[in-house]
C-alpha cells in the first residue's frame, strides 16, 4: 500500500510524507525506551491474562451476586481512598511549606523521618502501630493503669482510621517531595511584587503562590490517590478482613478462589479507574501549566521570625515527630529488647535489654537451604536497587523531557504512563507466568527464573514517580532562558548543560531516591518474581515472621531496622551527592 | 537520547548472559514456605550430579495456579506443596504425570488420597488451636475441650482466627466446624463464636505475633488458630533457652483439620527420570528426618525418627477431622462465602 503511494505520488507528495513520518518517528524517539520496556514487561503481559480471562465463555459464569461485590467493594476502595488522599494532602501541603520556606535546626533529619515509612514493608508498619495504639500498646497500656480501666479504651487496630492513618503515614511523602521541591523553587519575586502592589502575606499567598502550585498539588493528589486506590497489604492487616478494597478482592479471587474471569473483569475496572483519573490529571493540568523562571532553593528559605511563623514551625515539628517516630520507635526498641515476665500477663511487660536477635541473624542454626545473613539481603537489596535506580531514569529522563513540552502525542499516552501504579500484582505476576514461562532467546532460558526480572518489576513501579519528579522541573525551564543562552552563542550541548541540567539536577536527585525507596521496600511485585537464593531484606522480614517463636520475631524486628537504617543512610547519602554543576538547585 | 538505548541492550545482553547452563538441572517448584537443610539438598544433588533450582510462588494455592496456568510449558519438573484442601483442584487440571514410587509401600494409606500417584504424600500436620498457658493458669481457667466450649461466655472475646478466604489455617479451622456441625450446623455455631466475641484477622502472621498473647507480639486473645507443631517452634527459637513450652495446642477430638502436602511430577518435564529421584529422595528417611524442624511438619514415613522438640512439645491430635479433597473442591468457594456473610457482613 505504501508502496504504490510511493511510486504514484508526486515528487512534493512524497516528501511531504517523507517528513511527516520523520517527523512522526522523531517526536516518538524519546517514547521508544519506555514503549518497548512497558510494553514487554507490563503491556504484553498484562494484557495475556485479562485475554485468559475475559472470554465471551468465561463471563457467564459471573454472577449477580459478584456483581453486587464489585460494587460494593469498588465504593469502599473510592471512599478510603478519596478520604486517605484528602488527609494526607492535610498534613502534606503545610509540611511542604514548612521545609520549602523554613530553616531550623534537624530539618534534614526530620525530613528523613517523613520518607523513610514510604519503604517500610507493611507487616513491619502494623506490628509498629499495634505496638504504639493497639489493645495491648504503649498508649492503651498507659490509659489503662493511669484511669484503673479493665478494657483498652482506645480501639484503633481494625478501624477505617488505621487505614486512613497508615495512608497518610506512607505517602505524606509524596507530597513533601513533589510540592515542596515545585515550592522551593518558586520565584519569590512574584510573592514580593503582589507584597509590594498592597497584597498582605496571606492574600500574596492564596491569590499568588498557591495557583501556581496548582500542578504539582494535583500530580502528588493523583500519585497518593493511585497508591491508596490499589491498597492491599495495609487494608489485610491494619483494616482486617471486614475491609475489602478491588485489589483484596482481585487476590481473593484469583489466588484463593481462581476465578479468573472475575478477577480479570476487577483488575479491568482498576486499570480502568486509574486511567481514567490519570486523563483528567493531564487535562487540568496542562490548562493550569505557567512557566515561570525557577530560583535556587535558598532564595525562598528563611528563619522563623514572627511569633506565628514559629508556632508555625514548632507546631508542625511536632505534629511530624509525633506522626512519623512514634509508630516506628517500637521496631528499633523491640530489635534489641526481650520479654522478660511470663508472656500471659495481661498489663505488666518488662524488658531486658539484648543483642541476641542481631547476632543470631548471623547464624544459620537448622542448616537451612534458604538462610541469608543480613549481608546478602543487603548486598540484593542494594544492587536491585541502584539497578532500578539506573534503568528508571535511563528510560524515564527522555520521557519527562518530551511531556514537558506536550503535543498531542504526548497528551495522549502520558495517562497510560501512570498503568503500573493501577494494575494489581497478583494479576501482573499471573500474567508474567504465562508471558514468560517459555524459553526466550536462548534455548534454555526463561526470564521467569531470573533474578533480573525484580529490577524490572521494580523498575515498572518507579517509573510514574521518577516521571513525575522530572516533569515539572524540566517544564519550569523558560524557553526564554534557552534562546538567550544559544544567541550568545552556546551550542545545543552547552545550553542543556548550563540552563537545564542545573534546574533539572535536584528534580533528578529526587527521582533516584524514589526509585531507591521504591526498590528497597518493594514486597509484592518481588515476592512474584524474587529467586529464593537473593532475597531483599523484606523477603527476608517475612520469611522470620512466617514461624512462630521468640527469636524469629527479634530477628525480624532486627532485620527492620537494619532496612530503616540503611534507607535512611542511603536517602541522605542521595540528597548530600552535589551532581557536578547542579548549583544551588 | 543514546545511552539509554544502550543501556537497554545491556540489559537485555545480561538476561541473555544469565542462563543457566549444564545439561542436567532440575527445577522443583514450591510454596514459600518450602525449606530444607543445605547439607541434605547438596547429598541429592552430589548423588546425582544434578543441580536442583527451587521456584517459590507464593502460598500453596499461588503456586498451584501458576502451575496450572503454565501447564503447556511447565515452570519446573516437580511442583511440592499441594495441600488435601487443593488436591482436587490440581488433580482435575491434569498438571501431575503419574509415578507409584517404589517407596510408597512404606506410607500409611491414610495418607494416600491419589490412587492414581500423581500426587504423592510427604508430610502432614494438624491446625489446632494453640493456647497461652500462662494466661490460662493465672486466670484459673480450664483449657476448652471442645469446639462447642469456645462459644462459652468464660471464653469471651479470647480466640482470634483467620480469614478462611485469605488464609489456609482459616480455611482448614473453617472445615473443622464444616466437619464437626456438619454442612448445616457449621453457619450457626460460627454465628454464637461471633457473639462470644471471636477476633478475625487476615491471615497467620498477624494472628500469631499481633493478636496471640504468648508470642513476642503480645497481643490481647490467649488463643489462636495456629498448628499442633507451633509449640515446638516456641522452643526451638526461643529467645532464651526453654525447657518448657509457653504454649500448647488443644488435641480435643475434631478441634484440629488434618492438612496432608503433597509432591508430583509436573506434566510434560523433560526430566523424567531426575524428577521420579527427587520424588523418592523427598519420600526417603533422609529428607523426611530433616523436614520437621524445617518446615514445622510431620513426616508421612513412618521409618523417620522425629527429633525431640517434636516428641515432647508437639503432640499431634488424636482425632483430627478430615473431609473427602473432592467434597472439600466442590463447596470450598460456597463455604467461604457463608462464612464471610455470617461472620464478617
Amino acid at each position: 500500500m505504501s508502496i504504490s503511494i510511493y511510486h504514484k505520488g508526486t515528487k512534493a507528495q512524497r516528501e511531504k510524507i517523507s517528513v511527516f513520518v520523520s517527523l512522526w518517528l522523531r517526536a516518538f524517539f524519546p517514547w521508544l525506551g519506555v514503549s518497548l520496556f512497558l510494553g514487554l514487561f507490563f503491556f504484553y503481559p498484562l494484557a495475556r491474562i485479562l485475554w485468559l480471562g475475559l472470554t465471551p465463555v468465561s463471563l457467564l459464569t459471573i454472577t449477580p451476586e459478584s456483581f453486587l461485590l464489585t460494587s460494593h467493594s469498588l465504593l469502599f476502595t473510592f471512599y478510603q481512598s478519596f478520604l486517605s488522599t484528602l488527609l494526607t494532602l492535610l498534613i502534606g501541603l503545610p509540611a511542604a511549606y514548612l521545609f520549602a520556606r523554613f530553616d531550623f535546626r534537624g530539618k534534614a533529619l526530620l525530613r528523613l523521618l517523613t520518607a523513610i515509612p514510604f519503604m517500610l514493608p507493611t507487616v513491619v508498619v502494623a506490628a509498629g502501630f499495634n505496638a504504639l495504639l493497639g489493645p495491648r500498646g504503649w498508649i492503651n497500656l498507659g490509659l489503662m493503669r493511669l484511669f484503673g480501666l479493665d478494657s483498652p479504651p482506645i480501639v484503633f487496630v481494625y478501624t477505617l482510621w488505621a487505614i486512613l492513618l497508615a495512608h497518610v503515614f506512607y505517602n505524606t511523602t509524596i507530597v513533601i517531595r513533589v510540592v515542596g521541591n515545585a515550592l522551593a523553587h518558586l520565584d519569590p519575586r512574584l510573592e514580593q511584587a503582589a507584597r509590594s502592589l498592597g497584597a498582605d502575606a496571606r492574600r500574596a499567598f492564596w491569590r499568588v503562590t498557591l495557583p501556581l502550585l496548582r500542578p504539582p498539588i494535583l500530580a502528588a493528589a493523583l500519585l497518593v490517590f493511585l497508591f491508596d486506590f490499589t491498597s492491599f497489604g495495609v487494608i489485610l492487616l491494619l483494616g482486617g478482613p471486614h475491609f475489602a478494597t478491588l485489589e483484596v478482592e482481585i487476590y481473593i479471587q484469583a489466588v484463593q478462589i481462581f476465578n479468573l474471569p472475575l478477577a480479570a473483569v476487577l483488575s479491568l475496572i482498576q486499570l480502568l479507574c486509574t486511567l481514567a483519573f490519570s486523563m483528567l490529571y493531564s487535562r487540568i493540568v496542562t490548562r493550569l501549566a505557567v512557566t515561570t523562571a525557577p530560583r535556587p532553593a535558598e532564595a525562598n528559605l528563611h528563619r522563623a521570625k514572627t511569633g506565628r511563623e514559629k508556632l508555625f514551625v514548632g507546631g508542625m515539628a511536632v505534629l511530624l515527630l509525633a506522626l512519623f517516630l512514634l509508630p516506628m520507635v517500637s521496631l528499633p526498641f523491640r530489635s534489641v529488647a526481650r520479654l522478660e515476665t511470663a508472656r500471659g500477663e495481661r498489663t505488666a511487660v518488662s524488658y531486658g535489654l539484648t543483642a541476641d536477635y542481631y547476632a543470631e541473624l548471623f547464624v544459620n542454626r537448622l542448616g537451612s537451604l534458604f538462610y541469608v545473613s543480613p549481608f546478602e539481603a543487603l548486598t540484593n537489596s542494594l544492587l536491585y536497587a541502584a539497578a532500578t535506580v539506573v534503568l528508571s531514569l535511563a528510560l524515564g529522563f527522555p520521557v519527562a523531557s518530551a511531556l514537558a513540552h506536550p503535543r498531542r502525542l504526548e497528551r495522549f499516552l502520558d495517562p497510560f504512563l501512570m498503568l503500573p501504579l493501577g494494575a494489581s500484582a497478583v494479576t501482573l505476576g499471573l500474567g508474567f507466568i504465562i508471558t514468560f514461562n517459555k524459553p526466550l532467546l536462548t534455548g534454555h532460558w526463561s526470564p521467569i527464573t531470573s533474578p533480573l526480572l525484580v529490577p524490572v518489576a521494580h523498575t515498572i513501579i518507579a517509573l510514574p514517580f521518577v516521571i513525575r519528579s522530572l516533569q515539572p522541573a524540566l517544564a519550569s525551564i523558560p524557553d526564554r532562558l534557552r534562546q538567550a543562552a544559544a544567541s550568545l552563542g552556546a551550542s545545543p550541548s552547552k545550553v542543556w548543560f548550563t540552563v537545564d541540567w542545573p534546574i533539572v539536577a535536584r528534580a533528578t536527585l529526587a527521582a533516584a531516591i524514589f526509585a531507591f525507596t521504591v526498590s528497597l521496600g518493594e514486597f509484592g511485585a518481588t515476592s512474584l518474581v524474587y529467586r529464593p537464593e537473593y532475597p531483599t531484606l523484606p523477603i527476608a522480614i517475612y520469611r522470620f515472621l512466617s514461624q512462630p517463636g521468640g527469636l524469629n520475631y527479634g530477628q525480624a524486628m532486627a532485620m527492620a531496622t537494619i532496612l530503616m537504617g540503611v534507607t535512611g543512610a542511603g536517602i541522605l547519602l542521595i540528597e548530600r551527592f552535589r551532581l557536578p554543576g547542579a548549583g544551588e538547585f | 537520547m543514546k545511552r539509554f538505548f544502550f543501556l537497554t541492550m545491556l540489559v537485555m545482553l545480561a538476561l541473555a548472559a544469565c542462563a543457566p547452563k549444564g545439561p542436567t538441572a532440575l527445577t522443583v517448584m514450591t510454596h514459600d514456605s518450602f525449606s530444607a537443610s543445605e547439607a541434605v539438598i547438596t547429598a541429592f544433588e552430589q548423588a546425582n550430579n544434578v543441580k536442583v533450582t527451587f521456584l517459590k510462588s507464593g502460598d500453596a494455592g499461588e503456586a498451584l495456579n501458576k502451575a496450572i496456568l503454565a501447564k503447556d510449558a511447565p515452570l519446573a519438573d516437580v511442583l511440592y506443596g499441594v495441600d488435601n484442601t487443593f488436591l482436587s483442584r490440581a488433580l482435575k487440571a491434569g498438571i501431575y504425570e503419574a509415578y507409584a514410587s517404589p517407596l510408597l509401600v512404606n506410607i500409611p494409606a491414610e495418607f494416600q488420597l491419589d490412587p492414581q500417584h500423581r500426587a504423592l504424600p510427604v508430610d502432614y500436620g494438624d491446625v489446632c488451636i494453640n493456647y497461652d498457658k500462662a494466661y490460662f493458669a493465672d486466670h484459673s481457667l480450664a483449657v476448652p475441650g471442645s469446639l462447642e466450649d469456645l462459644a462459652k461466655p468464660e471464653y469471651k472475646d479470647l480466640l482470634v482466627v483467620e480469614n478462611p478466604a485469605t488464609s489456609s489455617p482459616g480455611l482448614a479451622f473453617l472445615l473443622a466446624t464444616v466437619k464437626h456441625f456438619g454442612v448445616d450446623g457449621y453457619l450457626t455455631y460460627w454465628r454464637s463464636l461471633r457473639a462470644n466475641g471471636v477476633a478475625v484477622v487476615d491471615g497467620w502472621e498477624t494472628a500469631y505475633y499481633t493478636n496471640f498473647s504468648a508470642s513476642s507480639g503480645h497481643g490481647p486473645q490467649p488463643m489462636v488458630v495456629s498448628y499442633a507443631s507451633s509449640p515446638a517452634a516456641e522452643v526451638v527459637y526461643a529467645e532464651t533457652p526453654l525447657t518448657e513450652s509457653p504454649t500448647a495446642s488443644i488435641l480435643a477430638p475434631d478441634t484440629c483439620f488434618r492438612q496432608i502436602e503433597f509432591v508430583g511430577i509436573l506434566h510434560g518435564t523433560k526430566n523424567r527420570a531426575l524428577a521420579e529421584k527427587f520424588v523418592d529422595f523427598m519420600l526417603g528417611v533422609q529428607f523426611q528426618e530433616d523436614m520437621p524442624l524445617q518446615m514445622f511438619m510431620y513426616p508421612v514415613n513412618p521409618g523417620a525418627s522425629l527429633p525431640e522438640a517434636f516428641v515432647q512439645y508437639a503432640p499431634l491430635a488424636e482425632q483430627p477431622a478430615t473431609l473427602s479433597p473432592d467434597l472439600i473442591a466442590a463447596n470450598r468457594d460456597q463455604w467461604i462465602a457463608d462464612w464471610t456473610e455470617a461472620v464478617l457482613r
